[in-house]
């Protein structure tokens, strides 16, 4: 790991004069970054440690309904948070599917949102990757990439955004809080992500020194409480990343869906919303065909990017079986096994 | 570089003087400290031999900046039992057999002990393995383990309830 520069503000002000410096980079539990750093694919001159900012770690109910995540919330806090579980299950589930008991007591709700890409060639060192190195050239394409990206992905990258929890977040419309040198301002999270198009280095619509602050859901994602559900299919049951997920979640009333929201993850270089999808199941009786509509509809414009083509096929049926559970009514708690298909619950 | 540390490990406060800030608290514990317990397997965050509490809670140490943790208090597997008792956890572990080669045993109890703490799992075997499923054992002792987890648990929350009776 090459040696850095730890400096650690006692504000928000402070830490973006720090990290605005060429080479910075914040830090918060680091559990992905320090992974990167042994590896050499990061390599900060500067860690800028946020984990002592005040007033960052706390979930506030807001006057208009919409509920305020600090982004220094650990991950196993929100999702054990019984009023939060209660009200987006949905989000508690994709929480609780991601990574291991260890990891999620550690990892933040703004490094959850910053992770980088789980490609392999984007970890090794020793491989050509343009995220990695602008111009050096994409190994995956030509390499092992059953895994990787069927959507929005580009000949300059297809990596795939790892996070489970961004999944549903993008469904219910999740808003990012930052602080820069030009002060406050929103994005919402379906903006913060970029696809690689011809620059594929460029993750993110954060540019140097910006600081995610907190998360906001507004209020009307709690009207999908009774029909929300994460699944998500993994190559082993538990602590695996998505080979494909989706978020799907249904206001049903006199047995139409009234409104519905659906997200896919493990398909493209960030959580995929599919408005394509939302359209096809408003107004439809909540039936097996429809759901079948609905996922082709997420997937039209899927492509393989190299020996990958079942993804396509994989996460239709997972579509088809996030919306049937949906319908069928969130369980009164969590699945034993938090979004997999294998879980022991009713409706599966 | 200097970076002094205060850190309150297995109940004795430590004054640490960090030379460097890339030391993780799997580091500091095993190579500064002399406390060998906490195992290093991947030293990458997936396979859980590193796991200590901190703060009560159980976490990766090899994922964790010592500099980071200024303050924290810290529990190892040197620290979990009293004189020559062990923890509830260290006996069911032997009673169930909960090991073979006995490399990942001190991850998979500081884990175990982590689990019943934040009480999400309840008597579910299915729920303890799946909160357990960031600890690997390569001798696939994972029966031993459940078992030995479940029935720490059992005799821990009983024991909490004849002291509230």
């Amino acid at each position: 790991m090459m040696n850095f520069d730890y400096v650690r503000p006692a504000n928000v002000a402070d830490a973006i004069t720090a990290a605005s410096e060429k080479g910075a980079s914040y830090l918060a539990s680091g559990t992905n970054l320090l992974d990167l750093m042994k590896g050499g694919v990061s390599r900060p001159s500067r860690l800028v440690d946020v984990t002592r900012l005040p007033g960052l770690d706390r979930i506030e109910h807001l006057a208009d309904g919409s509920l305020r995540i600090g982004a220094l919330v650990r991950n196993a806090d929100l999702a054990h948070d019984a009023e939060f579980a209660r009200n987006y299950p949905a989000v508690a589930e994709a929480l609780l599917s991601g990574a291991s008991a260890q990891l999620r007591n550690a990892a933040t709700v703004g490094g959850n949102l910053m992770q980088r890409t789980r490609c392999a060639y984007f970890y090794d060192a020793g491989s050509a990757c343009n995220r990695r190195w602008p111009g050096a050239g994409c190994d995956a394409l030509k390499g092992e990439n059953r895994l990787h990206a069927v959507l929005g992905w580009s000949e300059g990258c297809i990596a795939t955004h790892p996070s489970d929890f961004c999944v549903p977040l993008v469904a219910f419309d999740a808003i990012v809080e930052i602080e820069g040198k030009g002060g406050r301002r929103e994005l919402p999270l379906e903006a913060l992500h970029r696809l690689p198009g011809d620059a594929p280095e460029h993750e993110t619509a954060l540019e140097r020194g910006d600081l995610i602050v907190a998360l906001r859901l507004p209020a009307n994602a709690k009207n999908f409480a009774g029909h929300a559900r994460y699944i998500k299919v993994r190559e082993r049951t538990s602590y695996a990343f998505a080979v494909v997920s989706a978020a799907a979640a249904l206001r049903i009333e006199d047995g139409r869906i009234h409104e519905a929201r659906l997200a896919l993850g493990g398909v493209a270089a960030k959580p995929w919303r599919s408005r394509e999808a939302e359209q096809v199941l408003a107004g439809a009786a909540p039936d097996t065909t429809v759901y079948r509509e609905a996922a082709r509809a997420a997937l039209a414009e899927a492509k393989p990017s190299g020996d990958n083509a079942f993804k396509i096929e994989l996460a239709q049926r997972i579509v088809v079986r996030a919306l049937t559970l949906a319908a069928a009514g969130t369980p009164d708690r969590i699945a034993a096994l938090p979004g997999s298909p294998f879980s022991s619950v009713a409706g599966a | 570089m200097n970076l002094p540390l205060s850190l309150t490990i297995n109940g004795v406060r430590r004054e640490i003087a960090l030379d460097d800030p890339r030391v993780t608290l799997l580091d500091l514990l095993r190579e500064r400290l002399d406390l060998t317990g906490t195992k290093k397997g991947c030293d990458r965050g997936q396979c859980g031999a590193c796991t200590i509490l901190v703060d009560g809670r159980r976490i990766n140490s090899c994922l964790a900046l010592a500099v980071s943790h200024d303050g924290a208090e810290i529990t190892t597997i040197e620290g979990v039992g009293r004189g020559g008792e062990l923890h509830p956890v260290q006996a069911a572990f032997i009673a169930h057999d909960g090991f073979q080669c006995g490399f990942c045993t001190p991850g998979q109890i500081m884990s175990g002990i982590g689990l019943i703490e934040e009480g999400q799992a309840g008597p579910d075997p299915e729920r303890v393995r799946e909160c357990m499923s960031g600890n690997l054992c390569r001798c696939g002792a994972y029966q031993g383990i459940t078992e030995a987890v479940l029935e720490a648990q059992a005799d821990i929350n009983a024991g909490k309830q004849r002291r509230s009776a």
